[in-house]
């Protein structure tokens, strides 16, 4: 069991909470910490308040360092905390074993269905290994195969997104990333099975997208997905990713959860509890099981070709465009 | 398409006479590769490939639809498509001051041009990306752009060939941007199962979310000789790694040798090339 409460990686903006947790715990340490119960009980009582507050209205950057915490629940936690009878199946069968995404088989409520996530690793080893959360080619065709498996017996598929953008590297150029993602794009809009998404960390431009083209894609209310990292933007648009260039970015992007949804381009949030779901770990994998679970049966009423023309449809409406004058 | 002349290579430098912004002015230019002063009248009639060295200047899509097509025969769909603003996005300028002072340098509405023509005579419909507008960057308008081309290419059951010439996604559309990857490829995807044959050229540079959707989907894919192409842009992967590349890579050569590109096709042989790819695979 990893750590959870928060306390090894303390983000910028939650110092203050941070502060009074540790005077909360100095007084439960106290040997006579019994006479001090009333000031505990409003310690603790103003710690919530504040990180409600915090968390109420969190500046896109903020968001962005939410998303990315150590902490933060990824694919294999929530496979493990809502999903039974996990099989995970490995191997794209041409090159290799990716694990920056996991795939298998497992039961969500009363679902069978296809899970398939990108992970990042929790430790160095399994950070090293998974590039940081960033796939390689074979990555994106291992789901690619494993999602044609779930189609051919029916299963619904649920895809976890949690990457800052497909590997930029030597290798990953050399094995074709452009043309796994893009056939993933093109597969995944004609997948005669039911598709839902949830973007739980980072929905890092055409590596999320690469399992992202869904019927029902939702967010996480403390994720983050855009065409591309603040950081990246910053660098580009203002010359230099610094602190302050990578919050104009950040805001600039339209990146949270909510201003995805305003802009039609995801279909749900999914509420975190107020301190995140690196402090509320069961509550969020109950939430989004319960959404999953509602999502996939409403869409297993569809025809197979009915789920195709109505994902086409939905992905052929997005775009702003004008007339010139 | 009776009256229309019959079409020589000697055609083309009346008709590049105009928005050749990607090429520096005056009467001698000289090559980047090179260092060979040219003539530009010269470089113009050689289809903007420098006659020393074979180095391809990157050229305008409207360059690009006069080099190609049969002279006379293009029809343009969508002009009046321009950029909205869905976010209003602003960086160290608004995104509605870029989008205008890119149409002011182009006479184009966005960055790609989109229609109906003849390429040696075989009917098409053509998309051809501007990288002088915005970097060729792909927002709501060129997705939708493309997204009609490839349509249009499926009710009138015809060959589309798409030039691709692209940074990557536009970010001042953000998620928008985003999503015209899945657009596009989601639309090729029915028109490969309408059975529709896709020709798409990569051309330099061709990099980011337009090489991870509809670039890298084509029946067969052409590139331009040395043209770059890739997802991460070089400078990325240098960062990254921590490395300098190797000379060659992400060039089209080292994508053909990769095993991502079918044919590397010069600039003066793309007519015929695409032409008789028609010929074997179209209908």
């Amino acid at each position: 069991m990893t750590k959870t409460n928060g306390y090894n990686y303390a983000l910028p903006f939650e110092q203050p909470v941070i502060d009074l947790d540790r005077q909360i715990e100095t007084l439960k340490d106290r040997a006579d910490a019994n006479s001090y119960a009333e000031e505990l009980a409003k310690l603790s009582e103003s710690r919530d308040s504040l990180l409600a507050k915090l968390y109420r209205d969190l500046e896109p950057w903020d968001v962005v360092r939410v998303a990315r915490h150590p902490d933060r629940p990824q694919t294999s936690d929530y496979i493990s905390m809502i999903c039974r009878d996990f099989r995970e199946l490995h191997g794209d069968r041409h090159f290799g074993d990716d694990p920056a995404i996991i795939t298998g088989f497992g039961r969500i409520g009363p679902h069978k269905v296809m899970i398939v996530g990108h992970e990042k690793g929790r430790t160095t080893a399994e950070k090293v290994a998974c590039h940081f959360g960033c796939a390689h080619p074979e990555g994106y065709r291992k789901a690619l195969l494993k999602m044609k498996l779930a189609e051919k017996f029916r299963l619904p598929i649920v895809t976890f997104i949690d990457t800052p953008g497909a590997y930029p590297g030597v290798k990953a150029e050399e094995r074709g990333q452009a043309e796994a993602i893009a056939v993933n794009l093109r597969e995944m809009s004609r997948l005669k099975t039911p598709i839902v998404c949830v973007v739980i960390g980072e929905g890092g431009s055409g590596g999320a997208l690469g399992l992202g083209v869904g019927d029902r894609v939702a967010m996480l209310s403390n994720s983050w997905y855009s065409v591309i990292s603040p950081e990246g933007c910053a660098a580009i648009l203002w010359k230099e990713a610094n602190e302050e260039t990578n919050q104009a970015a950040a805001t600039a992007l339209s990146l949270t959860a909510r201003d995805n949804l305003r802009h039609g381009l995801i279909d749900d949030v999914i509420e975190e509890a107020p301190g995140g779901a690196h402090r509320h770990r069961q509550q969020v994998a109950d939430r989004i099981q319960q959404w999953l679970v509602d999502q996939i049966r409403e869409l297993r009423r569809f025809k197979g070709q009915t789920l195709v023309r109505l994902r086409y449809e939905k992905l052929r409406r997005i775009g702003a465009v004008a007339r010139a004058e | 398409m009776s009256q229309t002349p019959p079409r020589t290579w000697a055609d083309v430098p009346e008709l590049t006479a105009r928005g050749k912004k990607a090429v520096p002015e005056g009467l001698w230019i000289q090559c980047p590769a090179c260092s060979a002063s040219l003539f530009r009248r010269s470089v113009e009639s050689n289809l903007w490939v420098c006659p020393t060295c074979q180095y391809h200047f990157r050229v305008s899509a409207t360059q690009r639809i006069e080099q190609l097509m049969d002279p006379g025969s293009f029809e343009p769909m969508n002009v009046e498509m321009a950029p909205a603003d869905p976010l209003g996005f602003v960086d160290i300028k608004p995104y509605p001051a870029r989008i205008k002072a890119a149409q002011k340098k182009t006479g184009q509405n966005d960055g790609v041009q989109t229609g109906l023509g003849f390429i040696k005579g075989r009917k098409v419909v053509l998309a051809a990306m501007d990288f002088t507008f915005l970097g060729g960057s792909m927002g709501s308008v060129v997705g939708e752009k493309i997204a009609r081309a490839v349509e249009t290419a499926e009710d009138r059951d015809l060959p589309l060939v798409i030039v691709s010439a692209s940074g990557g996604a536009r970010m001042m559309e953000s998620g928008y941007s985003l999503m015209q990857m899945a657009k596009t490829s989601a639309a090729l995807g029915r028109f490969h199962d309408a059975g529709g044959l896709f020709i798409s050229v990569l051309t330099d540079p061709t990099t980011g979310g337009v090489t991870a959707s509809f670039a890298m989907l084509g029946d067969v894919i052409l590139a331009e000789p040395n043209a770059l192409i890739g997802f991460a842009g070089p400078r990325v992967i240098e960062q990254t790694i921590r490395q300098t590349l190797p000379e060659g890579f992400q060039r089209a050569e080292f994508l053909r040798d990769c095993g991502f590109v079918d044919r590397v096709v010069p600039r003066c042989d793309l007519r015929s090339e695409i032409s008789s790819i028609i010929d074997y695979a179209g209908k």
